[in-house]
């Protein structure tokens, strides 16, 4: 039994139908990459599978864990499990990366019926200590305001920190490549790659097949009008990179 | 990391704990009152129960006929509510002053032991002022303060101690006919603080007033005046609360600063009044040379509060500034702002205003920036940021700036944002539940002011702002 299983979702924004029936199986301790060209579905996916409300799932079945996951709030889906690596993370002006990480610790440290089982802050701080260098973020980072005037790059580091602080069992990666260079591509990909294991499995959205080089997918789906059109191992990130995208019926301009 | 990590767990505790909680009331015979209703011959009641000099009986009944005469002002929210005749305008409590929380009567230390008066008094403070109804029921110094000549005394005391220091300067900054408001505080003060802070002499600790309403239908009228010699420093904290009642009642202070050479004076409030208290209060100082004066105005409670903390920059190099935060939750008008007055060169001001308005709430910032002819080389900067929790609240600014000196230098902002969807689902795809994540979306909004705060006001104030927030999410 696969630990995400999505059946037949088609969800749409505003009236218009964006996933169209797309069927997708994974596990912990599994990489799949989702590749597929602009307006294909790819950002939906990730925020129908997080619960953002701004989507109608109007046909299909998501489930994690046994669990109907799309009758749960975004909360409740994170709790569970469940991690977005945002390709845009929203700026929270007056929180400081210190505050809201500890919030978000204690949130999913507490148990179903409500109970809290807040962190010790020693052991908070051994935590963040140690993810931060494995991610090289500076330590004045703490005290900024989450997002608040990072660049691209700090954004995107800030995601991966926020994943190794919260250890989920799927994380969905939302073009988590775009906007790196290349040393802080290496050091999100390391990070990511510390945490993929028997505790975690990855689902890896991306547009480009650059990423890949660094996270290595086990299992590749190209997705073409809210469908998955093919299913391959690592090496159709090869074939997607010298061919393109228009094998699929997409025009040149459309990539 | 910063030590305000330490904060979130208290913080969190501390919210379990539920709606507006110093609603509750004690059932008390006051030793004195005037009864409902306000003559000229209730004035001179006041005034002769507390036998006090001619000038200040005069005083009063002067400032009463202005009150009379004054129509009530039509710019801000809407006064026609208020019933002056069904408010007791003077009642006293106990007899005597206690000199200890012990010697009070025991529904009245429990009160206080619940408002955590007494703890606080023992942690961080310098010193304490406990005001019941008309009168300051408790009021204590640290000794060491009183040997380097601080005065800390109830406004009463004050003007029977020092009159010659009292009569010099009340009503000079704040002129009893400066409001209508104002003028009915001056006819019928009653408590409020008595400063003095001698030159050179830094009170490191906060200095601490409450106000407790606890009868329906009262009238508090505290009055203070606070004196800052040359170089020396203070912070001083006024917290207020009153039971909930089904009729109203009424507060309107008027508080006097000022900050000689060098000085600094930081005033903070944090106003909790239950929503059927009209707040209605004057504050004003006077900065000399390279003097410093900052008001942070937290105003979470009331059903109307209009006030526009202000500060005149009289000597060349002084510097004020008003911080204030204004919550608006349902049935409530908070009409809060500060005014800056530049007289002399090289002065410097800051205006930061922060408003939340939700369940109908209505917030409004209402400020005056006012550079005269010759305050050359002025610098201000004026920034109000407002935030709308749902549609049924309203915002409005009103920000007036006269400038009379073109060498200045002056900057305003404003914003209105609504907490968006995207930082909602971003907060709630981590874990926090929507009424966290507003909670958290919101205090982030007020931390520039909170972090201002010393950290056990700060507690409370992002305390006070999760219970506004709670039930808010629909």
């Amino acid at each position: 039994m696969p630990d995400l299983s999505i059946r037949n979702l088609h969800a749409s924004i505003d009236g218009a139908e964006i996933l169209k029936g797309l069927d997708l199986e994974m596990s912990k301790g599994e990489v799949h990459a989702i590749m597929g060209p602009n307006g294909s579905g790819k950002s939906t996916l990730a925020h129908v599978l997080m619960g953002h409300p701004a989507y109608e799932v109007t046909d299909g079945e998501v489930e994690f864990k046994d669990t109907n996951v799309l009758e749960l709030e975004p909360d409740q889906r994170a709790r569970l499990g469940l991690f977005l690596a945002f390709q845009y993370p929203a700026a929270i002006p007056g929180v400081t990366v210190a505050n809201f990480l500890r919030m978000a610790v204690n949130a999913k440290r507490r148990s179903a019926d409500g109970e809290e089982n807040p962190i010790r802050i020693p052991e908070f701080r051994k935590m963040l200590q140690g993810n931060m260098e494995q991610l090289k973020i500076d330590r004045s980072m703490t005290s900024r305001y989450l997002n608040d005037g990072f660049s691209g790059g700090e954004k995107k580091r800030m995601e991966m920190l926020q994943m190794a602080m919260l250890r989920p069992e799927i994380a969905i990666l939302d073009e988590t490549d775009s906007g790196l260079d290349i040393d802080a591509l290496r050091i999100v990909a390391d990070g990511v790659n510390s945490l993929i294991g028997p505790e975690m499995g990855a689902l890896v959205i991306t547009h480009y097949s650059r990423l890949l080089r660094y996270i290595k997918p086990d299992h590749i789906h190209v997705l073409v009008e809210g469908r998955i059109v093919r299913s391959g191992g690592p090496e159709l990130a090869d074939e997607l990179e010298s061919d393109g995208y228009t094998p699929y019926g997409v025009a040149e301009g459309a990539v | 990391m910063s030590e305000r990590t330490e904060l979130t767990a208290d913080e969190k505790a501390a919210v379990a704990i539920g709606e507006y909680k110093y609603g509750f009331h004690d059932e008390f015979t006051p030793f004195f009152q005037t009864g409902r209703g306000l003559t000229e011959d209730i004035v001179r009641q006041i005034s002769a129960h507390k036998s006090e000099p001619e000038w200040m009986t005069e005083f009063r009944v002067k400032s009463y006929r202005h009150f009379v005469d004054r129509p009530m002002p039509r710019w801000g929210a809407n006064l026609d509510v208020i019933d002056f005749e069904s408010i007791y305008y003077y009642m006293k409590p106990v007899e005597e002053q206690a000199k200890s929380w012990d010697d009070l009567p025991d529904g009245m230390r429990e009160t206080w032991d619940k408002l955590g008066i007494p703890e606080a008094e023992k942690k961080y403070l310098a010193g304490v002022g406990a005001q019941y109804e008309s009168e300051v029921v408790y009021h204590n110094l640290q000794e060491d303060l009183k040997k380097q000549g601080v005065l800390f005394l109830d406004m009463d005391s004050g003007l029977r101690e020092h009159e010659d220091v009292v009569r010099r300067y009340f009503g000079t900054i704040i002129p009893y006919n400066d409001n209508k408001f104002a003028a009915l505080n001056s006819a019928v003060w009653s408590g409020g603080s008595f400063i003095y802070v001698p030159p050179g002499v830094k009170v490191e600790l906060p200095l601490q007033a409450y106000f407790r309403i606890n009868a329906e239908n009262m009238g508090q009228f505290e009055r203070t005046l606070i004196i800052v010699d040359k170089d020396a420093y203070v912070h001083y904290v006024e917290g207020c609360t009153a039971p909930i009642y089904s009729s109203d009642s009424l507060h309107s202070a008027v508080v006097e600063i000022h900050v000689a050479d060098g000085g600094r004076c930081r005033y903070t409030t944090i106003q909790n009044w239950s929503t059927n208290v009209f707040n209605l209060v004057t504050k004003r100082a006077v900065a000399e040379r390279n003097a410093t004066m900052e008001w942070v105005d937290g105003n979470l409670g009331s059903q109307i509060t209009m006030k526009y903390p202000a500060v005149i920059l009289n000597g060349e190099g002084a510097h004020g500034e008003v911080l204030s935060i204004a919550f608006a939750g349902k049935g409530q008008h908070q009409d809060a702002g500060g005014k800056i007055t530049h007289v002399a060169p090289n002065t410097s001001s800051v205006i930061t205003s922060k408003s939340i308005s939700k369940d109908g709430g209505r917030s409004s910032y209402r400020g005056l920036l006012q550079v005269n002819k010759g305050a050359v080389g002025s610098k201000s900067k004026v920034v109000c940021d407002a935030l709308i929790i749902d549609d049924e609240s309203r915002t409005d600014t009103y920000p007036y700036i006269n400038i009379d000196e073109n060498d200045v230098e002056i900057g305003h902002e404003a914003t209105v944002s609504k907490i968006g969807d995207e930082q909602l689902f971003y907060l709630m795809s981590r874990g926090l539940t929507e009424e966290e994540a507003s909670a958290m979306i919101v205090s982030g909004f007020v931390e520039p002011i909170t972090k201002e705060l010393p950290l056990e006001y700060a507690v409370e104030m992002n305390r006070l702002i999760q219970l506004q927030m709670e039930g808010s999410v629909g």
